[in-house]
């Protein structure tokens, strides 16, 4: 079935290059994952905390690398939200004027490479299959993208490589690390071996900041964030959608898969330092977002803030944070996918995404109006949506980490700043709905229409997505929580 | 079953080799393609006959040839690789037009242009089967001397004859250092067989600074080969100037047999101080230099012969931690890639030209040569799900295991570098518009090569327990943990 999901979008996508109706195998592609990942929903065990589905085609015996698929509760939540934001991006996709095929090609190429990254069971391709979308990223930026695209493609294609190649070291680290006798790139085969004996603590801090830069640069986290803001308000609406909402969530997935139950001291050791950082693009970069003048940069530095907010659950080490951090992963997924789709629609019609020249849109464009209006009050927290329950959970879970310890307390202080940033974020992001939705209608754009019908069932999937777990969370979080009840049992 | 003995292989090259030339002579009015097909007929045939050699026979019933020679795995493993390079690279000559068109008047020598990669090939196969200096270096000369002519083929064409001289010229420099390198160590251990040197290296009785000062001059005589810096300066303009064939042949070819090479001769010497130091800062600057070198070309040819210092540089940290499987598994990963971007290239710049503009557009006019390109870039530049990638994590890994810092991080580096230059070939494929809208014609030979190598390029990229599973029992360069330095 996992085979299935993952290798379902690049047979689409080769068939596409080779000839098949490109928009129709696409969205036939999508529409097939998004119902297989709702059957492995439905089939699997939600109780059990191991990996399910687990199948396994050996690769390298020497190296021991198999291509191996498995899931748990939060490699399932990350396929639910790659399979719908995928299917949102791909029937968003307008009307594309030269190689259309490409284009598609491209999607479904970046969305194998987040499946598969997602399904992976073992480190070697769980690192491949995220490289897998860097070049469709580079082509998409670069043939389809607007502004200064050429510097936007360069900037993000050498910023990752960097970054992935930092990571890959860290990977091999981790590797060496155990054992010679029981080394191998399986991951549930690595968490047993360091549940033996731990990887010593020297080590683990190494590999920890190995990792943590290198999946930092993937995730934007400050000071490695540059790459992000450009990048996404020069790509085209489907494939920021899909960068933003899915494949950035790749090192935040790894991070949570990796470092807290193999490496808990290198976890414990560098804390302050991920905390500081997390404060750095949480208070830094939305006080730059505010500054911002167009929509398409504003919402690029807004989706590079939030990573901060997931890191801030990531660093509470404690089963309530990370389960809010999870939750916000899938919740900004899918509100940050919403955001840019509707910025897309936008500069389509009016050629400008500057707030000055817009406003008043939401007098010719009422569902556009009312859409962004969800995804703004879902983007800023509102109750309602997911959210706000993923990031109370987050707040609850950074405040407790450390508070019994008697000693500065760094996380109590991040957190009132994070909560700051919530008023930051509210800020800017009222200020983009008024400055583009309200206010008196220029002139220019009375001619410009409403989305057809064909663009609102996505947006109507991302809503109702963020709607359903706004209101039933609870759903959410009994996917993930099992995983992480057995990480931070391993670890005490 | 007794089999062939493994000696054959070469006869047999150099006899086909010979009867290529002999045929050209004297049948006359030959179409130029019916030469090209005996030879790939006849490498085919030899590689086939790989599969079935004789063990070597053990060492007292040995003829005295065994003393120069060997048929262990590694060397079996490069015969073969140099036979499907000899039989790629007479394929991209067929589509060769500057040499193959006529009317330049060298229509009348294509036996000769046909022949000499048969006799390179031939000295390369007893290049990786060398196991006594003398051996070494009568095969290396074969391979080179045939290469002086091949470069400079073209001899009205002014950048391919200064190419020519300058190959000539460094290449019988380098062989004076490597002879006067040779020399020294017999001084030092009476011996030109390397495994007596290991042997008189491990007895203990000899002057060190006199073994160190040979092991170094032989370093630097390889160090040309393997285009390792500081011995580069050759290689941008002998792979600019000669026929592209040639220059993939020069990159492929002899480079492989360098490193082969070098496997071989540095085992006993590694036991000397400081040579390892020494290897650790030679693959650094091949690293550094190749690929800041490559960053502002425009010409694609020339960018591949500073990618290919580029690629000498991996292939150093895998040889500086004395991993031989990680090199042997990189060559080949190198094999494909290079050849596959250097069959597309003489395609396209048939049509167009060799700067990397002359490729814009390609990805409307040549849908098939330009994603055979952009897979052979991104292998070159090391993404996973091609074999490049394979490449580069065995050496990476060698390189964590023996906790060569400098070299992780100047290794990380480049390979950012390095898709900066290899993506620019890609951006002006599917990016940049063309001004030419023609289609270009492949002929069948080529698009299944083409096709082969992508699909291995590819497959191997996924897959690479085969690849492994060919070259065991492993070139084995485990350094003992004796090693005093």
């Amino acid at each position: 079935m996992l085979f299935f999901l993952v290798f379902c979008p690049i047979a689409a996508a080769l068939l596409i290059m080779i000839g098949a109706p490109a928009r129709m195998t696409a969205l036939v592609s999508a529409t097939a994952n998004l119902l297989g990942t709702l059957f492995v929903l439905a089939r699997v065990d939600r109780v059990a905390s191991g990996f399910q589905f687990i199948s396994s085609l050996p690769v390298s015996s020497d190296w021991r690398i198999n291509l191996a698929f498995g899931v748990d509760g939060l490699s399932l939540l990350m396929l639910l939200l790659a399979t719908i934001v995928t299917l949102a991006a791909i029937w968003f996709t307008g009307k594309i004027d030269n190689f259309e095929r490409a284009f598609y090609a491209c999607l479904l190429f970046i969305s194998a490479g987040a499946i598969g990254a997602f399904a992976s069971l073992d480190l070697f391709f769980f690192y491949a299959f995220h490289e897998l979308a860097l070049i469709p990223t580079f082509l998409l930026i670069g043939i389809w993208g607007t502004g200064d695209r050429v510097r936007a493609a360069w900037k993000i294609t050498i910023y990752l490589t960097l970054g992935s190649f930092i990571l890959l070291i860290g990977l091999i680290l981790l590797y060496e690390s155990v054992p010679p006798l029981e080394r191998s790139f399986s991951i549930p085969a690595l968490q047993e071996a360091v549940t033996v004996h731990a990887i010593a603590a020297p080590d683990q801090r190494h590999i920890y900041l190995l990792l943590l830069v290198g999946f930092g640069v993937l995730i934007s986290l400050f000071p490695f964030h540059s790459w992000a803001p450009d990048a996404y308000a020069s790509a085209p609406a489907p494939a920021a959608m899909l960068h933003a909402g899915v494949l950035k969530k790749f090192g935040l997935y790894g991070i949570m898969r990796l470092t807290i139950p193999i490496l808990p001291e290198g976890t414990h050791y560098w804390m302050y330092l991920l905390a500081i950082l997390l404060l750095g693009n949480i208070i830094y970069i939305g006080l730059v977002t505010l500054a911002q003048k167009q929509l398409d940069w504003m919402l690029g530095y807004s989706s590079v803030m939030h990573m901060g907010y997931i890191f801030l659950g990531i660093a509470s080490a404690n089963i309530l944070g990370t389960t809010g951090a999870a939750a916000l992963i899938f919740a900004h997924g899918l509100s940050i996918a919403l955001l840019f789709a509707i910025a897309g629609e936008i500069r389509d019609r009016t050629g400008t995404l500057a707030f000055e020249d817009l406003g008043g849109l939401a007098k010719v464009m009422p569902f556009a109006g009312l859409a962004f209006g969800f995804a703004v009050f879902a983007a800023i927290g509102l109750p309602g949506f997911a959210n706000f329950a993923s990031e109370i959970m987050v707040f609850f879970g950074a405040i407790r980490n450390g508070w019994s310890m008697e000693r500065f307390h760094l996380f109590q202080v991040a957190t009132v700043l994070a909560l700051w940033g919530v008023v930051i974020s509210t800020i800017y992001m009222l200020r983009a709905y008024r400055a583009t939705f309200m206010g008196p209608l220029n002139e220019r754009w009375k001619k410009i229409a409403d989305f057809g019908a064909a663009a609102r069932i996505p947006i109507a999937l991302l809503i109702a997505g963020l709607l359903w777990f706004g209101f039933f969370p609870q759903t959410l979080v009994q996917m993930v929580m099992p995983t992480f009840r057995t990480y931070f049992a391993a670890s005490k | 079953m007794s089999g062939i003995p493994a000696p054959h292989l070469e006869i047999d090259v150099l006899v086909l080799g010979m009867g290529v030339l002999l045929l050209e002579t004297f049948v006359p009015k030959l179409d130029k393609k019916f030469i090209a097909y005996t030879g790939i007929v006849g490498l085919a045939i030899v590689f086939f006959a790989t599969f079935f050699l004789a063990p070597a026979p053990p060492l007292n019933e040995a003829s005295a040839l065994w003393n120069f020679y060997t048929a262990d795995t590694l060397s079996i493993f490069f015969k073969r690789f140099s036979l499907i390079t000899t039989i790629i690279v007479i394929v991209m000559m067929i589509d060769y037009s500057p040499v193959g068109r006529g009317g330049t008047g060298q229509e009348s020598h294509l036996g000769e242009f046909f022949s000499l990669p048969l006799l390179t090939c031939a000295g390369l196969m007893y290049l990786v089967s060398a196991i006594d200096f003398i051996f070494i270096f009568v095969s290396l000369e074969l391979v080179t001397i045939s290469f002086f002519v091949l470069v400079s083929f073209p001899r009205r064409n002014a950048s391919a004859l200064e190419a020519g001289v300058k190959y000539l010229i460094l290449s019988a420099l380098s062989t004076g250092f490597l002879v006067y390198g040779i020399t020294w160590i017999f001084g030092v251990t009476g011996e030109t067989n390397l495994n007596r040197i290991t042997a008189a290296f491990a007895a203990g009785l000899i002057d060190r600074n006199a073994a160190t000062f040979g092991a170094v001059l032989i370093l630097v005589g390889l160090g040309f080969k393997i285009a390792a810096v500081p011995f580069q300066i050759w290689v941008p303009d002998v792979y600019q100037g000669a026929p592209t064939p040639i220059t993939a042949f020069l990159s492929v070819g002899s480079k492989a047999a360098g490193f082969i090479v070098v496997l071989r001769v540095l085992q006993p010497f590694l036991m000397l101080p400081n040579m390892a130091r020494l290897l650790v800062l030679i693959a650094l600057l091949t690293l550094l230099y190749g690929n800041l070198a490559a960053l502002p070309q425009n010409n694609l040819k020339r960018l591949l012969g500073y990618s290919s210092i580029a690629h000498a540089g991996y292939l150093l940290i895998g040889v500086a931690c004395f991993d031989g499987n990680a090199v042997v598994f990189y060559l080949c990963a190198y094999l494909l890639m290079t050849l596959l971007s250097f069959a597309v290239m003489i395609l396209v710049a048939q049509r167009t030209g060799e700067e990397i503009s002359d490729f814009n557009g390609l990805g409307t006019r040549a849908p098939f040569l330009a994603f055979a390109m952009l897979l052979a870039m991104a292998s070159l530049a090391g993404l996973p799900f091609t074999v490049g990638f394979f490449g580069k994590f065995f050496v990476f890994v060698s390189a964590v295991a023996h906790k060569q810092i400098a070299l992780i991080v100047a290794g990380v580096i480049t390979v950012a570098c390095g898709f900066y230059y290899y993506l620019k070939i890609v951006r002006a494929m599917y990016w940049q518009p063309s001004t030419i809208t023609s289609t270009i014609p492949i002929s069948w030979l080529s698009r299944a090569m083409i096709l082969a190598l992508l699909t291995a390029t590819v497959l191997f990229g996924i897959y690479p327990q085969p690849l492994l599973n060919a070259m065991k029992p492993p070139a084995n360069m485990a350094v003992k943990s004796t090693v005093s330095h």
